[in-house]
């Protein structure tokens, strides 16, 4: 993710006053038709900025007494975030392949979320069931 | 001594001593794979097929011909992880009491462990994928997959992975851990021979191809069907083969993944999967089985898509209830992620993760059922041939749902917990491999040989094959699930018990049936082969079939149909039939081609040279086999002569040939 903040960082700029230069080498493949347009990525680019400097103000100011709730409010953050990229900078939406990306991102969410929520699941009921005098915590041996 | 380490730096851990010369079961083996390896380099030498193989078969990039090869590697590795089963049912019918049996330990322990793996990726993965290769792009009208050259890569790239369980034959020796090498007993502390590295290898290797040929045909299925071939007028085949990539795309990086980390642990002492610095066995089983239980299901898929074609062919009507068959198929897909931990409800989850489990296991059973009744009702007032793919097809139903009672048996957890680890599982799971898998595999090689090879198989030997492999199997495996249900576990190599041998006794006859099964199997072939002038076909279409791949001749040309048909019905071929679509007689145009490449036969050599020093600790081979790889595919990439046409004259010539046939076949049938 951090290496697609920083190419659109570097990229957005430039569509502030030089079109040509900027058309020239914005993206390699130009060509193609599903790529968005400036107004896209200036959006995608400010709701990056927005969504970067909440979370970035939250820990520097230290509003929030506990540092848990901070961590949780920045991981809604990254999450939107990641969505913010997808749309506005990899230009998924339900058309494009006939849908068939989209299609294969629900999938591939539907099963990351089953492998790694029932992963946890499953291997803290194995620690608290099977290392009952550890108390759950295996660094602790 | 300077010598010694001189030798460690150029041999790794290869010694004499690693060549097993003072066992003399493997000595024989040797001496007569050596003798049929080298009569049959001799004859390919005399004949002078060298430059024919290599020029036609193992450089193309038509994805009939890989197709066809993934078969034999399938039939060629089935002959050895078949011996091992009957060296199993051999040692545990005899070592009762002071019987020993004529295994060694070590050596029982590598015989299962290389039947599973051998089993499982690389006769039944090589048969599944093999059929979904030449079926596929024929029953969806395309002329190949969407990227022909991979294919060919992926082919070598699971016969590299077969190559090295092979060598782990004669040289050095295969793991001694089960067949998914369970953490921690797979860790260097309990292995620290090269068995675990030789399976670590072999399955790297071959799973990079299985990856790939994945996405290729999920490419292939999604991009290039013909015209009007909307996703609910795919052959119910083509869906299967669709859920199953979807399910390798998704699960084969997690066991890639999951043997990375053991590697890791074996070869630069990192603690994933250790007893002690925090490593956690349990997530070893844990991400086994979350690609493990999908991969049960990536099998049986395409061996239901087998049964559905071969029903609607062979009774002669649409398959029954196309929505609710798709529909089944996916639910499969993602419940196949949502039932892996049935596989350790004993290892201590507790009764909600057991709980939730078990449920969704059951759940699963329920768009397998359904399947089954739309075969039935399919079969249901059809006008029934019985062919022997039908045959197989009727065997498989039976023997299924049996397999299919038992597992919904096991997927109560209390019931587990008495049988897990038994031969009742063993039983169970035989029963739904062989019995749903393999018979599928044999209905699908029967059904579709003629269109391979343009002339059925020998009827009178496929139904002695038949009727071997079925009753052996009931015969083989029944007597397992009574042995299960008394308690006896699996994996033993000697029993005190007396009364429990006449069980094993019946289950070595069985074992025996089935290599009577195997041999008129390899019978029909011959048999059918030189028959094969009285079992021609013609017409390309010898069952009255259905879908596309019946549209073109047999075997078909190698750019498969001259021009894209069209599709408007679920039956495509059939629609055509019924409408008497005129088949185009001219008008064609010059077809553009894949060109054949060895980059791909290279690329998996050099990968197996890795494998192989990788094992034996030789790193300067397997760092400069590295390199070679790099070279070979970066060069590769600058290869811009890689299409070629066939002009409209050769299309002409050929399609001119298939008509005369056509109108020959009508006048004698005429007559």
């Amino acid at each position: 993710m951090s290496a697609d903040t920083h190419h659109d960082h570097g990229h957005a700029p430039g569509a502030h006053g030089h079109d040509p230069h900027d058309n020239a080498h914005g993206h390699g493949h130009s060509s193609e038709g599903a790529h968005g347009s400036r107004k896209d990525y200036l959006i995608g680019f400010v709701l990056s900025v927005i969504l970067t400097a909440i979370p970035f103000g939250l820990v520097m100011s230290g509003v929030i007494a506990d540092p848990r709730i901070t961590a949780g409010i920045i991981m809604v953050f990254a999450l939107v975030q990641i969505v913010v990229h997808m749309i506005y900078f990899l230009h998924m939406n339900a058309k494009s392949e006939q849908g068939w990306t989209l299609m294969a991102l629900i999938f591939t969410i539907i099963v990351l979320t089953i492998c790694l929520a029932g992963s946890m699941w499953v291997m803290y009921h194995m620690n608290l069931n099977m290392m009952p005098n550890m108390g759950g915590d295996a660094s602790a041996m | 001594m300077m010598s010694d380490a001189l030798l460690k730096t150029i041999f790794g851990r290869l010694t004499l001593d690693s060549f097993p010369i003072h066992e003399p079961i493997l000595i024989g083996t040797f001496a007569v794979v050596a003798m049929g390896g080298a009569a049959m380099l001799a004859a390919l030498t005399y004949f002078k097929v060298w430059g024919y193989l290599w020029k036609e078969w193992f450089t193309s990039v038509d994805h009939k011909k890989i197709g066809i090869m993934y078969m034999i590697l399938g039939i060629v590795m089935l002959l050895r992880g078949f011996s091992d089963a009957i060296m199993m049912r051999a040692q545990q019918a005899m070592a009762f009491g002071p019987n020993e049996g004529f295994l060694p330990a070590h050596h029982y322990d590598q015989v299962f462990t290389a039947h599973g793996v051998i089993m499982i990726f690389f006769v039944a993965m090589p048969f599944v994928t093999g059929l979904m290769n030449y079926v596929v792009p024929l029953q969806i009208g395309a002329r190949d997959v969407s990227f022909p050259f991979l294919n060919n890569f992926s082919f070598w790239m699971t016969t590299a992975g077969a190559v090295i369980v092979m060598a782990s034959l004669f040289v050095g020796e295969f793991a001694r851990t089960g067949w998914l090498a369970m953490a921690p007993l797979s860790g260097l502390d309990y292995s620290p021979d090269v068995g675990v590295d030789y399976y670590i290898w072999s399955l790297q290797i071959a799973g990079v191809g299985t990856l790939l040929s994945g996405v290729n045909l999920l490419a292939t299925i999604i991009k290039m069907r013909a015209p009007g071939m909307s996703l609910m007028k795919m052959p119910v085949f083509t869906w299967t083969a669709l859920a199953t990539n979807v399910l390798i795309v998704a699960a084969f990086p997690v066991l890639t993944a999951v043997l990375a980390m053991l590697s890791l642990d074996r070869y630069v002492g990192t603690h994933f999967f250790t007893n002690t610095m925090g490593g956690n066995p349990m997530m070893y089983v844990n991400m086994i089985w979350i690609w493990g239980h999908p991969e049960v299901y990536i099998l049986i898929l395409p061996a239901f898509g087998v049964f559905s074609e071969v029903t609607s062919t062979f009774c002669s009507k649409r398959i029954f209830g196309y929505t609710s068959m798709v529909y089944a198929i996916l639910v499969i897909t993602i419940l196949a992620y949502l039932v892996w931990l049935h596989h350790f409800f004993t290892m201590g989850s507790g009764a909600s993760v057991n709980s939730f489990f078990g449920i969704t296991t059951m759940i699963i059973s329920i768009p397998t059922g359904a399947k089954i009744f739309n075969w039935l009702f399919t079969m249901y007032k059809g006008r029934i041939r019985f062919e022997l793919p039908m045959m197989w097809t009727i065997a498989f139903m039976i023997t299924f749902v049996i397999g299919g009672m038992t597992g919904v048996l096991l997927a109560v957890p209390p019931a587990d917990f008495v049988l897990h680890n038994s031969l009742f599982l063993i039983a169970h799971f035989h029963n739904v491999i062989i019995g749903g898998v393999l018979f599928g595999m044999f209905a699908g090689i029967n059904y579709w040989f003629p269109k391979a090879f343009g002339f059925k198989l020998d009827k009178k030997w496929g139904t002695i094959s038949f009727w071997f492999w079925v009753i052996g199997f009931y015969v083989a495996f029944m007597p397992l699930y009574v042995l299960g249900l008394m308690g006896v576990t699996r994996r033993l190599r000697h029993f005190d018990d007396p009364s429990l041998q006449i069980w094993f006794i019946i289950a070595a006859i069985g074992a025996a049936m089935i290599a009577v099964g195997i041999a008129a199997f390899l019978i029909q072939f011959y048999v059918s082969f030189r028959n094969r002038e009285a079992l021609r076909d013609w017409t390309g279409d010898p069952w009255n079939a259905r879908t596309l791949e019946w549209a073109t001749s047999s075997p078909p040309p190698a750019y498969n149909f001259a021009f894209t048909p069209v599709v408007h019905d679920l039956d495509a071929w059939y629609d055509m039939k019924s409408n008497n679509a005129a088949r185009p007689v001219n008008g064609f145009r010059d077809i553009h081609m894949p060109r054949n490449t060895g980059a791909g036969v290279i690329l998996a050599g050099l990968s197996t040279v890795i494998g192989l020093a990788m094992i034996w600790y030789i790193w300067w081979l397997a760092a400069l086999a590295f390199v070679g790889l790099l070279a070979v595919a970066v060069g590769h990439t600058f290869n811009y002569d890689r299409d070629f046409y066939i002009t409209a004259a050769e299309v002409t010539t050929a399609e001119d040939e298939h008509t005369r046939q056509l109108t020959g076949h009508a006048a004698v049938a005429g007559a």
